[in-house]
């Protein structure tokens, strides 16, 4: 799906202008606000380390409020990349190409600012390499393998790993088309090496595809395997609330949800900020916002299912969990639950419609909203299943964060968008390569001369293209 | 170093170059390589180049992740240091799949890339001579290499017959060496 007539080096053009230009003053201002938030950021996470996890408002029984909240957050919104790039490679979905290289990039930035908050929330951070299996003075003792929280810690550092190299390698030839067009010395010497000195040999390409191939049908399963470990957190516990079977493909769905509302967040911006309409069309919003609309009906009937099983249940504390600590408007977190129910369930519903689907204006104000109902939705799991536990004399007194809190979440803005304003200017936000591959079948001046193609016998067509993929 | 002599033919259009490749081929001519923009399907198989096997490598490194992980956990938990967590037996195998899986796809993963960075010896600082730079922008370089019996004339001419826009001999670098691409040496231009 590219609009207007292009040929290759006309979209080598349109992708490397934004990287090849000087930075704009709106890329200034952007960037310097996430640095402002970054360093905000930095200096809550170094009050946490000097005076303790104390500077948090956490207590007895809320040990886990924003910080494990925006934990979730961020690896749900980690997985839309992953997703586009490789399921809808393996499902052979062409319009992927436009999105699917800043969608990865989005990923890598996200599951780094989830890292941030397990870690620093373990108190003495230097001791964070205790969740490592290496060989110890204290016995050897080793992990506890059949713990849900270590197997979060391989499960988001494989992910990371994972994506990292395969949204690297599908780099390489776009660097070296940005190394080998370069007129500054100092880029020509920072993109030959970053592009590893690739060539673009036919055999490279060989491997290069069947590297990125195997890379998706890897990352498929781990994308699953990754909020399925997540949701293990809460599930394997015998807390009401979150002692629920359904959790691993709600949570694998409310993942995507998110996901996809923050990559429609950032590429309707990016899109007009560097003029690229022609390349993350109208019709990439609406596949999206088709997304969306699924995956926010898959998580509405699972808080249904929910409700529905606490009722069928006929446990006395799930009945309260569900019914008096979360649907009762009037209870002190009520708010929140119908805060969630409305922007993840009920208002994406527009999206029914498709002069809705193809408007920017709901579009972004949608994905805003479905990021805050997402956010909402790990608040709500987390925050009212603890809040009032099994001793009504332990019940918390009304929790609400900290400004270091406040300040730590706000830090994790500011390195998200301070990675992605970097990668938007020197990086090429769309796979040039991979345009390029689908050009004369997606192509929108291509198709419309596909006369011939179609006056061909079936024999003909498919000696030719029997081996194409993903186009 | 090795410098060798090449015929080089610049196609401007893929539908031309594949064709071209065939033909090429059944004239008897030796294709160093293809350099492309963007990988082109069946492009490996019309130069007669085998496929590859990195799938082959990105099993084992893949099995070898499992046994890694399944070996390692059993004789943590049950033979090194036997800790009962909540009554639970020693060997609990399911409690191990995802740790298991986990590693599986991380060996197979950072194995094959590695092993992808190897055979195509792709590394930072690493600096190879490709042709022509429009060979990662919009240009199909084809590379005929010249023996002393091949006629340059003839070749140049009947690269021009197949369809190349471009046409020229030229002394280039083969191998890959250490270097900058801000920094250009001249060190491999043998003139004749």
């Amino acid at each position: 799906m590219v609009d207007g007539s292009k040929d290759y080096h006309q979209v080598t053009e349109d992708i490397c202008r934004p990287v090849e230009a000087t930075p704009s003053r709106l890329w200034w201002i952007g960037f310097l606000i996430s640095v402002a938030l970054l360093i905000f950021g930095i200096v809550s996470v170094t009050m946490e380390v000097m005076y303790g996890t104390g500077q948090w408002n956490l207590n007895k029984t809320i040990g886990w409020g924003w910080d494990i909240t925006n934990f979730v957050w961020w690896v749900g919104i980690g997985h839309a990349g992953t997703l586009i790039s490789a399921i809808l490679l393996l499902f052979r979905q062409g319009w992927r190409t436009g999105v699917n290289r800043a969608a990865e990039a989005m990923t890598i930035f996200a599951v780094m600012c989830a890292g941030q908050f397990p870690i620093w929330h373990m108190g003495r951070v230097w001791n964070a390499f205790f969740v490592l299996p290496y060989p110890n003075t204290r016995g050897p003792l080793w992990v506890n393998f059949n713990s849900p929280l270590l197997w979060d810690v391989f499960a988001i550092s494989t992910y990371f790993t994972v994506s990292l190299l395969f949204w690297y390698s599908g780099l390489l030839p776009d660097l070296a088309t940005l190394r080998d067009r370069a007129k500054q010395k100092w880029r020509k010497h920072f993109y030959g090496v970053a592009a590893f000195g690739w060539t673009g040999s036919t055999k490279h390409w060989q491997r290069h595809e069947a590297l990125s191939l195997v890379l998706a049908g890897l990352s498929t399963p781990l994308v699953l395997s990754v909020h399925t470990i997540v949701s293990f957190d809460f599930a394997t516990s015998i807390v009401p609330g979150w002692h629920t079977t359904i959790f691993p493909p709600y949570f694998v769905a409310g993942a995507i949800f998110s996901g996809f509302a923050m990559v429609q967040t950032l590429l309707v911006v990016t899109r007009k900020v560097l003029g690229l309409e022609e390349y993350i069309t109208l019709e990439h919003i609406e596949v999206m916002n088709k997304v969306i609309v699924l995956t926010g009906s898959i998580v509405g009937i699972a808080y249904l299912t929910e409700l529905f099983m606490a009722w069928y249940s006929a446990v006395s504390y799930e009945e309260f969990a569900f019914f008096q600590n979360r649907l009762n408007l009037n209870s002190p977190y009520g708010w929140s639950y119908w805060l969630m129910m409305g922007c993840n369930v009920l208002s994406p519903q527009i999206f029914w419609f498709r002069k809705m689907r193809r408007n920017l204006f709901v579009t972004f104000f949608m994905s805003i909203l479905v990021n805050i109902g997402m956010w909402f939705e790990r608040f709500v799991i987390i925050v009212t299943s603890v809040y009032r536990d099994y001793l009504p004399s332990s019940w918390s007194t009304y929790y609400s964060p900290t400004i270091w809190e406040v300040g730590f979440y706000m830090g994790t803005f500011g390195l998200f968008f301070t990675c992605y304003f970097l990668f938007s200017k020197f990086f090429p936000v769309i796979a040039l390569a991979e345009i390029k591959h689908i050009l004369k079948k997606n192509g929108r001046s291509f198709k419309d001369h596909m006369d011939e193609l179609e006056g061909e016998s079936t024999d003909e067509f498919s000696g030719r293209h029997g081996h194409d993929h993903g186009a | 170093m090795a410098v060798k002599k090449f015929v080089v033919g610049n196609f401007d259009d893929e539908a031309v170059l594949f064709p071209a490749v065939k033909k090429v081929r059944r004239a008897g001519y030796k294709i160093h390589d293809v350099f492309t923009p963007f990988p082109i399907h069946g492009l490996d198989k019309a130069m007669g180049l085998r496929d590859t096997s990195l799938h082959t490598a990105g099993f084992i490194y893949g099995i070898s992740g499992t046994a890694t992980a399944v070996g390692f956990i059993t004789w943590a938990l049950t033979v090194d240091w036997q800790i009962n967590f909540g009554g639970k037996p020693f060997f609990s195998l399911p409690a191990w799949i995802p740790v298991t899986f986990e590693l599986t796809v991380l060996f197979a993963s950072v194995g094959m890339v590695l092993t992808f960075c190897y055979l195509c010896q792709l590394a930072p600082f690493v600096k190879k001579d490709h042709f022509n730079t429009r060979s990662t922008d919009d240009t199909f370089v084809m590379a005929l290499e010249c023996t002393d019996k091949t006629n340059e004339a003839e070749a140049l001419g009947f690269l021009e017959t197949v369809g190349a826009k471009e046409v020229k001999v030229e002394y280039r670098e083969t191998e890959w060496w250490i270097g900058r691409y801000d920094k250009e040496k001249k060190l491999f231009h043998k003139e004749n």
